[in-house]
């Protein structure tokens, strides 16, 4: 276990995290896909915690893991709202302002 | 004893991962993005970042993961279908190509913040409640004040914005 | 790699867990004599003396019955869902120390399972996680009653897991530490030492995790996701046979770990109401053993208490327990929490 071994596995993460947001057509998929974008920031933050040994990375992971709890909740009750209107949560059909 | 276990969690972390991104049933994507929550705290324990780690099982996979599926039960929407124009053999190559690409730039620009061959040996202070405990509230006092703010705006946001009737 | 305490503790684990699945079977007896007694009728009284093999029984008739999946029900995670409830109710109980440093075989040992930095901590996350065996046996059953009983359960689980976190820090305060093995430590002395009393100053702390845990475990009052009359068996209306009992286990071991969580917060653990000093007993196996007892003699009777209150109470509906979750206790919690910080900010614990 190296630093760049975890740093791959957090980008690799990453990667799949954006590939789901680009890909995923329901709504709460995709916040899901965010979700995993968000971990892989948060364990780059631990490794280099670790790697300078400072208590800082890890008070920053904890800002965006409350974050995410802040995001996550908005984003549902938006899907919510969304849903009521539309029945389907597929954002292919959020198309009311194409030309 | 270290790497196997790394290696059982990459494998976890990123299984789970592409469950996420591939699956079409969407209860089945979040349950297996909460299995990912917790291959990622198993990660923090390897860096003996204790607290974190503990905090990731609460919070993000106790919590915010039930929250959504909650809303994913409730609602209780049918299986993504099949796109109408579903990507053909071009498409999806060229796709993961790119997402090679990503990763290899991404992680040529992170390899080059460290020239470590392994981690230091932690401080025995390292990752303890008392250790972040006091970072938070000594130096980021108001950072901490200010995201308690952004809670509760969040909340009372997520309740007006959930409503049937204002 | 410290084989030694590796060996240590994956013995101590084994112990453990057969300890707890005794408890189960110790329990259901319990449950069905005490309920007898409570209602005028005699309980299981056929199989043994006093009914004592009835959990034996209950065992092979769970072993035996047909094991049912319905054909709509999504299998991997119908499958799953039980493994995961036993599983999480298991972990939790990892933190809880049953005994004080004793010395077998020369070797010193400390009789809890996990004492790491976060301590209690660990305990809530394991209790965190229990919501998803509920969660995934409601979805993947593809039933309606299924569906609404394992969302009303987790609603439940997740609205009180705040009132029973909250509850925790006031101890943690009183305190100093997050470490269980610490928090006993603290309570040593006379019984008026526990944190209950004026050790800590706890009492409301008490009854809000006393109250806490028996929502969390889905007994009654508040077991309305799992009550006959109402939604058939809720969750777990699809499951019979062996996955039917590990949800049953996962349930009482739930029950356990509540209890013992409880004592080793508020009650002093494993330490005897008056220090041993005062009766003459030196560090040794007689007093080791005795602690032991002290700590299984405190969690027994909060198990009593258990089946005491859920024949002797009515029902919560629904609304009713969330208001009771999100209006009542969650404030207190949070008055309970300011009172102990101006306690320990003033030097008075």
């Amino acid at each position: 276990m190296t630093p760049q071994g975890i740093l791959l596995v957090s980008v690799v993460l990453f990667a799949l995290g954006v590939v789901g947001v680009l890909t995923r057509r329901g709504a709460i998929t995709i916040l899901m896909s965010v979700e995993i974008m968000l971990n892989a920031a948060n364990l780059a933050f631990i490794a280099f915690s670790r790697q300078f040994d400072h208590p800082d990375g890890q008070v920053y992971a904890f800002f965006i893991m409350t974050l995410a709890a802040a995001e996550a909740a908005v984003g549902l009750a938006i899907v919510i709202a969304l849903f009521r209107l539309r029945e389907s949560t597929d954002v292919d059909e959020l198309n009311l302002m194409k030309w | 004893m270290e790497l196997s276990a790394f290696v059982v969690l990459t494998v976890l972390a990123i299984v789970s991962a592409m469950v996420v991104i591939l699956h079409r049933n969407q209860v089945v994507a979040a349950l297996s993005l909460a299995a990912n929550l917790v291959s990622i705290a198993g990660f923090y324990l390897l860096l003996h970042a204790q607290f974190l780690a503990l905090l990731q099982v609460i919070v993000y996979a106790g919590a915010i993961m039930v929250l959504i599926l909650f809303v994913l039960m409730l609602l209780n929407l049918p299986e993504e279908s099949r796109r109408a124009r579903a990507p053909g053999p071009i498409q999806a190559g060229l796709g993961v190509v790119l997402a090679a690409v990503f990763v290899a730039v991404m992680g040529w620009a992170v390899f080059g913040a460290t020239e470590a061959s392994a981690f230091p040996r932690p401080s025995p202070a390292f990752g303890t409640v008392a250790s972040v405990g006091t970072v938070l509230f000594r130096d980021y006092f108001y950072a901490f004040e200010a995201i308690s703010l952004l809670l509760v705006v969040a909340m009372v946001g997520a309740v007006l914005l959930a409503k049937r009737r204002l | 790699m410290d084989w030694e305490l590796l060996a240590i503790t994956c013995i101590e684990i084994v112990v453990i867990v057969n300890v707890l699945l005794v408890g189960v079977s110790v329990m259901t007896w319990i449950e069905r004599r005490l309920s007898g007694v409570m209602q005028f009728r005699w309980g299981p009284n056929r199989v043994g003396p006093l009914g004592l093999f009835q959990p034996l029984a209950d065992g092979i008739k769970f072993l035996m019955k047909e094991d049912m999946i319905p054909q709509e029900a999504y299998k991997p995670i119908f499958i799953l869902a039980p493994a995961l409830a036993m599983i999480t109710s298991v972990t939790a109980f990892s933190i809880v120390p049953y005994g004080p440093t004793v010395e077998i075989f020369g070797r010193t040992v400390d009789l809890v399972i996990l004492d790491m930095d976060g301590g209690i901590l660990f305990g809530l996350a394991a209790t965190s996680l229990g919501v998803y065996g509920i969660v995934c046996a409601g979805w993947a059953s593809r039933s309606k009653y299924s569906l609404m009983g394992g969302l009303r359960s987790s609603a439940q689980m997740v609205s009180y897991e705040l009132a029973l976190g909250l509850s925790v820090i006031g101890v943690i305060l009183a305190a100093g530490t997050l470490r269980p093995v610490a928090i006993v430590e603290q309570q040593a002395g006379w019984f008026w030492n526990w944190n209950v009393l004026a050790g800590g100053w706890q009492l409301l702390g008490f009854l809000i995790f006393l109250i806490a845990g028996y929502a969390e475990t889905n007994r009654l009052p508040f077991d309305l996701p799992e009550a006959e009359s109402e939604l058939v068996a809720g969750y777990h209306t699809e499951y019979s046979a062996m996955k039917f009992s590990m949800f049953f286990m996962a349930e009482y071991i739930a029950m356990i770990t509540a209890s013992s969580l409880l004592v080793t917060l508020f009650l002093g653990g494993w330490q005897l109401p008056f220090p041993p000093e005062v009766v003459g007993l030196e560090p040794g196996w007689l007093l080791w053993s005795l602690q032991i007892l002290s700590f299984v003699a405190k969690v027994g009777f909060f198990m009593v208490l258990y089946v005491w209150v859920r024949w002797t109470l009515p029902r919560f509906r629904y609304d009713q327990l969330m208001n009771l979750g999100w209006k009542r206790l969650f404030p207190l919690a949070l008055l309970n929490v300011v009172v102990t910080g101006l306690l320990v900010a003033f030097d008075v614990i």
